[in-house]
């Protein structure tokens, strides 16, 4: 069974409906009209992009294109991670914390899935490598951002708690254990709760999209399976990793909590 | 040389400080607001970067791990913080000396920290950090919240604490009676100056 080619008439009707919550939100002055149509509007160029770079990477399976496509995805991912802080590590930091943490934990669990897993020939193949690479990246980043903008804020709001734990003698991980687990903890929450939904309340894009595209719902759901156990492993890494460099990155070498390495926050309205 | 012994010590605009507090002793330092008087404390218990030569009974600053050294010279700041539920964790033992000179019954461990009073606060934070026994001690207003009778409570706690343990104490206040009742050597900073405080 092959999938039903949509047309360009297809997507042009089902625009209408963001069309129409458009105008619906004009109308109701929620101020996200521009906002709406742009996102939009930006969504289906970068996807139409993305489109044609895979065709042509699928074509010509080389590991130096594979590799420069993923370096781009974790750049961009990397700025994502960046631009929702509120308060962010200044410097080099700002953008290289997430960008090394997920760097590391999206990485490895990719290679491990594709040689280790599924066994793909050879393991950096695009058609499989660069949609899990996607799907990780995707993943991983709001955990890693959740965790981050999670011990940003604490470390901040509780200062004079860790100022009086380093007064009797604690060192910086005794002093920060409890917001450390806390900003694990945070950026957890969202793969934690979509396991838990899978299959009941929602239905996972990949798993979906696989069905429509002809592929058998039991083999749709065992990769769906995969694809979630591959998030949650990559997620706990990736946050495990950004809240142990940020918390070290907070203290210097005396073990002196260093707070003007976060920037402040933008002032409200 | 023993006690605390400050070098050169700068930090944001105020010294070079030099300063010898020997064992058992105690100075007091008084100053406007605004002149680095609790900066001073944090910069020796190295809470904040700064320049100079910090040492204690002979032993340079460096020489310790920051954790280490600030568990040797003891912080009281004015203001204090807490991190646990009740008011015993925060605590290394259960048997906590001086809580009945201060004031308090044994039960008050079981408390919440949220129902505690700023005065309540001040003086079992005090106990925390005698409870660590400090070799040195760093008071920054340690009875600003107090009243009459409990602030010569603390008075007299922490001046057998000092000749007890021979511990060099600096102790910041506003009140310049205090800083004669409890300190030989009562100094002022100023424009980022310590100087000798005019007679009254």
């Amino acid at each position: 069974m092959t999938i039903l080619p949509l047309s360009p008439l297809d997507l042009a009707l089902a625009s209408a409906l963001v069309l129409a919550t458009g105008a619906l939100a004009w109308r109701m002055q929620l101020d996200v009209t521009a906002r709406l149509l742009i996102a939009a509007l930006r969504s289906a160029v970068q996807l139409l992009l993305v489109g044609l770079v895979l065709r042509a990477l699928f074509a010509n399976a080389d590991a130096g294109w594979v590799a420069l496509v993923a370096l781009v995805m974790l750049l961009a991912a990397g700025r994502e991670v960046m631009a929702r802080q509120r308060r962010r590590f200044t410097g080099w930091w700002g953008y290289g914390l997430g960008f090394v943490s997920m760097f590391l934990s999206t990485f490895a669990v990719s290679i491990f899935a594709l040689a280790g897993l599924i066994g793909t020939e050879p393991w950096y193949a695009p058609r499989y490598s660069i949609p899990l690479l996607g799907m990780l990246l995707g993943n991983t980043m709001t955990g890693v951002a959740l965790a981050i903008e999670r011990l940003g804020e604490e470390v901040s709001a509780q200062r004079n708690a860790i100022e009086d734990r380093l007064t009797l003698g604690e060192d910086r991980g005794q002093a920060t254990r409890e917001l450390r687990r806390g900003s694990m903890r945070a950026g957890l929450i969202p793969i934690v709760n979509a396991m838990a939904a899978a299959g009941i309340v929602s239905l996972p894009g990949m798993m979906t999209g696989q069905i429509l595209a002809g592929a058998s719902p039991t083999d749709a759901v065992t990769y769906q399976i995969l694809i979630l156990f591959l998030i949650a492993g990559s997620t706990g890494l990736g946050t495990l990793v950004a809240v142990w460099l940020g918390t070290r990155r907070l203290f210097d070498e005396r073990q002196r909590l260093r707070l003007e390495r976060l920037s402040a926050p933008p002032s409200a309205g | 040389m023993a006690g605390l012994v400050l070098a050169g010590l700068a930090f944001r605009g105020v010294g070079p400080i030099d300063l010898a507090v020997a064992p058992g002793e105690c100075v007091a330092i008084l100053g406007p607001s605004g002149s680095g008087k609790t900066l001073l404390l944090r910069a020796v218990a190295d809470l904040d970067p700064q320049q100079g030569e910090v040492r204690l009974d002979g032993v340079e600053r460096e020489a310790l791990a920051g954790p280490a050294w600030r568990r040797r010279v003891g912080l009281l700041r004015p203001e204090s913080a807490w991190w646990r539920d009740t008011v015993g964790e925060h605590f290394p033992d259960a048997e906590v000396p001086g809580l009945e000179r201060l004031g308090f019954r044994r039960e008050v461990l079981q408390r919440a920290v949220a129902h505690l009073s700023s005065g309540e606060r001040q003086r079992l934070a005090l106990l925390r950090l005698l409870a660590r026994r400090p070799r040195a001690l760093l008071l920054d207003e340690p009875t600003a919240h107090l009243d009459a009778e409990a602030t010569r409570a603390v008075e007299a706690l922490l001046g057998e604490y000092r000749e007890r343990e021979r511990a060099p104490v600096v102790w910041v206040t506003h009140d310049r009676a205090q800083a004669e009742r409890v300190a030989a050597r009562r100094l002022r900073l100023a424009d980022g100056r310590l100087s000798e405080l005019a007679p009254a």
